[in-house]
């Protein structure tokens, strides 16, 4: 009995190197599969890397001054010398608005003629005019000028020596990002972003490949069981995987600084973990679709926009109406987003690492059991 | 020339025909911009509403219970914890309870009465820096506003009146809905317009084609009409539920805008015909596709402003057509631009159809052999 | 004979329906149907398309479940056991699924691991498999860049790493040479006598269903007959002659006209320069008109007990297929004007393989043309470069008067194309596609309305305008193919493979069609696996590995490959008889191959 039970372990080990071998022969010589597997999530580095950047740069501000006296350009002083900041001054308005006009500007300070009067009554009035069409810049163009108008009344204020105290002043410090750089979050996030490529998208396509062009026909007639067929899946793509997520390490530490506070192991156990669950999800919209074209479009629109777009990566999902932030939190995807920002920036703060775990362990069982349970060996 | 545009009409309606004849297209087609354009317009926003936050006031004092009264008082701030000590603030963020925590030393209230001015410690989860630094702007708002009632402190003298042009509320969703009227459809235009040929390749219908008298040029001007009409009506779509879903305000002229989309979708459809034209099957048109599609969305200031990035990306920019068609979408959405004003956004674009529609024809009468 | 206690398969009553999806009704696609294979033995499944030969088959390999009935296969319900069936049994299916990326050593690798093939034994079948199979030298090609014919030798092969109990073929020949078709037999009868393989096969064919011991024929989803082929043949018995066709004329008139009398005759068809028919059991030989020392009684095959059975309940009628063409006079064969083709030195190289050689030929105006040759002969690289899809390297093609490379659009507008897989688009209906197609060669209102009608007729395709093509059975999508083809009225009618796959019936109407155009004047150019269809042109060409082997009338090619009067020849011994000639002075002239 245990002998035969050792025969049957024996034929399934040999069964699933071969199929093994096969997927591995497969990948390496279809130069589609590596442009995907491992050329996207390399040009993903780079342009997550360098290319992408939420943190404002270069703003351009004009500054009408139809005032030319010493006050007002006094209260401009302060705005010169920054490093994101380029400020233009004009000297008239019409000029300045024309700048706008073009775009040659994102925002237009307006101090008007009467500005050194009225400043030394005390109900001076400057104008701020912002672009619209790019809030971010603009909400941190705002922030900006009032900070060095601020400054510049200080500047005044100590000079005459007043009395007066400025009031409650806000001294902010950012955790787990102190230089405060988007790329913190982005590459981290990009892990995510090609785990679910590869395991999804690929693996999505690569199995309905072979319902399509009936491999799976000749393949089922033998000892092979549905099982093995999955699990000959898995352990390529799983491979090309973690490639993906060595490369992102790799990027991360090395060409972006990022530094990753938490414990290097159980990042890569969670990322496995996630490899399983993506993987999953491709193996069940390959088994549903049978078809490549549709496989694809499911799976980027099942996964991958969605990986993208709300898992937290680029928007925070606290920003959202509470019906997207369900369909947020059904996503593998926003777990293992928290967890890895949490290794990458934060630590191992073992709460958030045991819960997501736990989320993604159940994941990843179910959908392989699903999986699992619609491949069968049939054609009707 | 009328036979000429009989034959071209023919092969259109072959071409509708066989895309729309499927109902599994049909759902393809249009499902997903729906489905896109709700989501990512309630999704991507980078408009914070509520910030979770915790106070550790040590003074408990007037002036401090006073600060905090007003920050409740917003309706954006919600207090999560009151802390007791210091020791529990890490904990409160990592766990991701806290965007960000008050904490008020001992001395500020007394500070504050005596020498007018005293420090706020502000602490903040840094883990999305976008969110974080919006947090803080925010409560450098109120506490600019706080600081206004205070007895002690010097009213400023200087005012400063912020208007935004087109944008009052400087609502993110103004700047990504605009942006999606011309991504989404380009997405699918795109894949459309790679597969039509491939598709044909793959069935043998090619060849079937090649044998009647209809030229290559016919041939691709029939398959890329069809295509450019469907990007058209996408484009349409995400507008009307832009416009009338999101209530988000149509500045410009409808005219203007539809030759901006028109003269992109020929632009799209262009490489997409390049792309079927070079791939021997369908998965390979889809895949070659697919990684062109990604940095094209990526790098054309849908989600992240070109101007952002390093200088060498954005000369590469110029050749995607999706980073001008954007622009263009905005200005003349967003800001009512009139051509005029915008022209300098078509380039690019008639450049990438004006190289890429010829190279698909010429690429069609070349790979026959 | 102790194994004959359990069969190999043994059916009752089996019965599986699919949902249509177009009209979301059941159809069954078996009914009722009782089959026994015996071991050690070859049976077949033989029937026209859509009969349900493959949906049989893939329900013995337990890849779909019936419905009704009881299905044991070695014994094993396979209905409750479907993996104890597999671990013992072979299968392979119509279109076999070769890894294309791998190459034919690791196709065989992968299927040989899969059935624990222990390695010493592996070594000794590869060795047999390849050296059979004639692979030996392609063993490190990736099987994508095989020809059709070596793929479906290496999806034998790989079928056939272990000896199973059961091996079931699905249309194992479809597409195949004769010289490779040959070959694939010798491999399976081998083992049938030296292993005692048992075989149920699914064809077409039924030359191969004669080599088997016991032949199930089915049609519509039910068991029409079984029994040997003899005992099928039977059905047939008495009834089948053979005539002689009057002296300068080619044996296809007088086939058509035979073929035509369908009151007394079930079926005719040309066969080594005379034909053969089936008289309709009534009707004496006296009574056709012909002269009576040219008929002679020949022996009755399976394929005239075949068609004496099908022609019972089939719908078509090759007949009247015939008669809503537009007839001709048969003297409009005989070509009277310029060649209508001309080929002079036609060379096609791609890289530094040379597909096509120095190949001249012309074809008159009304004549049916033949090209013949192995899988990878050439055939289709000639074929393209005449209907204007590949520009020639080298040399001269003139189609309809005109320089293909010149004046290729117009040119095209003068030929009709039937390519050889269904090239239609499968989502648009049969009256979509014919519109398309006639908008594309520039028909347009009442002429484009008349046109479609003609061929609708023409074509037996009425009550079929709505359906989408891709869902039509497969002896109607042929016909519409053609209609398409012959939309326009061309001059010249290209058709590459056209009954590759189809069952008798529906090769017997097709050539009836063929025939007709050809007296009405159109030009056809064809190419065919079937050597017996040869018989049909009134000229043909062998081609192999890029070279002309042969032109000539039928009669010309068989005399050339050594017919005498003494021994009579078929079109497929002539064939592998020039060929192999050809190949073998070949190998001596050019020793490296």
């Amino acid at each position: 009995m245990t002998g035969a039970r050792r025969g049957a372990w024996r034929d399934f080990r040999r069964r699933l190197a071969a199929l093994i071998r096969k997927e591995f022969r497969q990948l390496l010589r279809d130069r589609s599969n590596l442009l995907i597997g491992i050329g996207l999530p390399i040009a993903l580095i780079l342009i997550f890397g360098y290319g992408l950047s939420l943190d404002v740069r270069d703003a351009r501000l004009a500054v009408a001054l139809e005032d030319a006296s010493p006050a007002a350009y006094e209260t401009v002083a302060g705005l010169e010398g920054s490093t994101y900041m380029s400020t233009t001054v004009v000297r008239s308005l019409a000029a300045a608005r024309r700048l706008m006009d073009e775009h040659r500007v994102d925002a237009l300070l307006y101090l008007p003629a009467d500005f050194a009067r009225r400043a030394a009554a005390g109900d001076a009035r400057v104008q701020l005019l912002l672009q619209g069409g790019d809030p971010t810049r603009s909400a941190a163009i705002r922030g900006y000028v009032e900070g060095a108008l601020a400054q510049g009344e200080q500047k005044r204020r100590d000079r005459q020596g007043a009395a007066a105290g400025s009031g409650v002043v806000a001294v902010e410090r950012m955790w787990f990002n102190a230089a405060n750089d988007s790329t913190w979050y982005l590459v981290p996030g990009l892990i995510v972003l090609i785990m679910t490529l590869v395991g999804t998208f690929l693996t999505a396509l690569v199995m309905a490949r072979e319902w399509e062009r009936g491999t799976l026909e000749s393949l089922f007639v033998t000892p092979v069981r549905p099982g093995e067929v999955l699990l000959a899946k898995i352990v390529p793509y799983f491979a090309v995987g973690l490639v993906g997520l060595g490369m992102c390490l790799a990027a991360a530490r090395l060409l972006f600084d990022v530094p990753i506070q938490g414990s290097l192991s159980v990042l890569l156990a969670a990322s496995m973990l996630y490899m399983v669950v993506s993987l999953g999800i491709g193996l069940l919209i390959s088994a549903f679709t049978r078809n490549q074209f549709l496989a694809s479009q499911v799976a980027i629109l099942a996964s991958f926009m969605p990986s993208l777009m709300l898992s937290g990566f680029v928007f925070d999902l606290r920003n959202v109406p509470p019906a997207v932030q369900v369909v947020g939190h059904l996503l593998p995807a926003t777990y293992f987003m928290e967890l890895v920002k949490t290794l990458f920036l934060a630590g191992t703060y073992w709460p958030i690492v045991l819960k997501d775990c736990a989320i993604l362990a159940l994941y990843a069982v179910a959908l392989l059991a699903l999986a699992r349970a619609v491949t069968r060996k049939r054609l009707d | 020339m009328i036979d000429y545009l009989y034959r071209l009409a023919n092969l259109c309606r072959k071409e509708f025909l066989a895309v729309l004849k499927d109902p599994a297209n049909r759902v393809i087609l249009i499902a997903p911009v729906i489905l896109q354009t709700l989501l990512f317009g309630y999704g991507a926003t980078f408009d914070l509403n509520d910030v979770p936050y915790a106070v550790l006031d040590q003074s408990r004092g007037e002036l401090s219970m006073r600060l905090l009264a007003r920050l409740d008082g917003t309706g954006r701030f919600h207090r999560v914890a009151t802390l007791h000590s210091p020791a529990r603030i890490a904990d409160l963020i990592d766990a991701g309870d806290a965007l960000l925590v008050l904490h008020f030393a001992a001395d500020f209230d007394s500070r504050l009465s005596s020498r007018g001015s005293a420090p706020l410690q502000v602490l903040l989860d840094g883990r999305n820096s976008t969110t974080a630094g919006n947090a803080a702007a925010q409560i450098r708002e109120v506490v600019a506003n706080f600081n206004a009632t205070l007895p002690g402190v010097a009213s400023p003298p200087v005012t400063l009146e912020t208007r935004a042009w087109f944008n009052p509320n400087l609502e993110t969703r103004w700047n990504i809905l605009p942006g999606l009227i011309a991504s989404l459809s380009m997405i699918q235009v795109m894949m459309l317009a790679a597969l039509s040929v491939a598709r044909e390749r793959e069935q043998g219908t090619f060849d079937q084609l090649l044998v009647t008298p209809v030229s290559p040029s016919q041939i691709m001007i029939g398959k890329a009409l069809p295509a450019i009409v469907i990007g058209l009506l996408q484009s349409a779509l995400v507008m009307l539920i832009s416009i009338h879903w999101f209530d988000v305000p149509m500045a410009g002229a409808w005219p203007a805008l539809a030759v901006g989309l028109l003269v992109f979708t020929v632009a799209v459809v262009g490489v997409g015909l390049s792309i079927s034209a070079l791939s021997a099957n369908m998965q390979q048109a889809m895949l070659y596709t697919f990684v062109l599609l990604v940095p094209l969305v990526l790098l054309s200031g849908l989600a992240t402003p070109v101007r952002n990035m390093p200088e060498a990306f954005q000369i590469a920019t110029h050749a995607n057509p999706l980073r001008f068609a954007i622009d263009l979408v905005r200005r003349v959405y967003l800001e009512g631009a009139p051509l005029e004003q915008v022209w300098r956004d078509f380039i690019p674009m008639v450049c990438v159809a004006a190289l890429t529609l010829p190279l698909a024809a010429w690429l069609f009468r070349n790979r026959l052999a | 004979m102790s194994a004959d206690e359990i069969l190999a398969v043994d059916a009752r009553g089996v019965g599986k329906r699919f949902a249509d999806p177009a009209t979301r009704r059941q159809l069954a696609a078996l009914d009722d149907v009782d089959v026994r294979v015996a071991h050690g033995a070859l049976t077949a499944l033989v029937g026209p398309d859509g009969a349900g030969k493959t949906t049989f088959l893939r329900l013995v390999a337990g890849l779909m479940r019936p419905d009704r009935g009881e299905l044991s296969v070695l014994g094993l319900d396979v209905t409750r056991q479907p993996q104890a069936v597999q671990d013992r049994i072979s299968y392979m299916p119509q279109r076999f699924g070769l890894y294309e990326d791998l190459s034919v050593q690791e196709n065989l690798d992968l299927y040989a691991d899969l059935h624990a093939l222990p390695l010493p034994v592996r070594r000794e079948r590869f060795a047999r498999l390849l050296e059979m199979t004639d692979l030996e030298r392609f063993t490190r090609r990736p099987a994508g860049k095989l020809s059709g014919g070596m793929k479906q030798k290496l999806g034998l092969a790989c079928t056939l790493v272990r000896s199973p109990e059961l091996l079931l073929l699905d249309e194992p020949t479809v597409g195949v040479d004769p010289l490779s078709r040959r070959e694939l037999w010798e491999i399976v009868q081998r083992l049938v006598t030296q292993e005692r393989l048992s075989v149920l096969l699914a064809t077409s064919y039924m030359d191969e269903a004669e080599r088997c011991a016991q032949v199930h024929v089915l049609h519509e989803g039910r068991v029409l007959a079984s029994g040997s082929p003899a005992e099928i043949a039977a059905h047939a018995r008495g009834l089948c002659h053979d005539a002689e066709p009057p002296p300068g004329q080619p044996p296809r008139l007088l086939q058509a006209r035979l073929l035509d009398d369908d009151a007394a005759i079930v079926d005719a068809v040309p066969h080594g320069g005379r034909v053969h028919f089936i008289l309709r059991g009534a009707t004496g030989p006296a009574e056709l008109g012909l002269p009576a020392r040219t008929l002679r009684p020949v022996a009755e095959k399976l394929e005239d007990g075949f068609m004496v059975l099908l022609r019972a309940r089939s719908g078509e009628r090759p007949a009247e297929a015939a008669r809503a063409m537009p007839e001709g006079s048969g003297a409009a064969a005989a070509g009277e004007d310029a060649p209508v083709i001309e080929v002079r030195d036609l060379v096609r190289r791609f890289g530094d393989f040379v597909a096509v050689d120095k190949t001249s030929f012309s074809v008159r105006r009304g004549e049916i043309f033949g090209l013949l040759g192995p899988n990878g002969a050439g055939k289709t690289t000639t074929f393209r470069m005449l209907c204007g899809l590949l520009p020639p390297s080298g040399g001269q093609a003139r189609v309809a008067g005109l320089d293909l490379r010149s004046a290729r659009a117009q040119a095209r507008g003068r030929i009709g194309y039937v390519s050889q897989k269904f090239a239609l688009y499968a989502n648009l209906t049969v009256e979509e596609n014919l519109r398309f197609f006639g908008g594309a060669y520039g028909l347009r209102g009442a002429a484009l309305r008349q046109r479609m009608q003609a061929v609708l007729a023409q074509f037996d395709l009425r009550g079929h305008q709505a359906q989408p093509a891709g869902q039509l059975p497969g002896g109607v999508k042929q016909r519409l193919a053609m209609a398409v083809g012959l939309l326009h009225e061309p001059d010249i009618l290209f058709l590459d493979e056209p009954t590759s796959g189809a069952d008798p019936l529906a090769r017997r109407g097709f050539w009836r069609r063929i025939t007709a155009l050809a007296s009405a004047g159109t030009t056809v150019v064809v190419t065919t696996h079937f050597m017996e269809e040869a018989e049909y042109c009134d000229r043909i060409v062998i081609q192999d590995a890029g070279r002309l082997l042969a032109l000539g009338t039928p009669e010309q090619v068989r005399r050339q490959a050594g017919e005498t009067a003494q021994r009579r020849l078929d079109m497929e011994q002539a064939f592998i008889a020039i060929v192999e000639r050809a190949r073998a002075a070949r190998d001596t002239t050019e020793p490296t191959p």
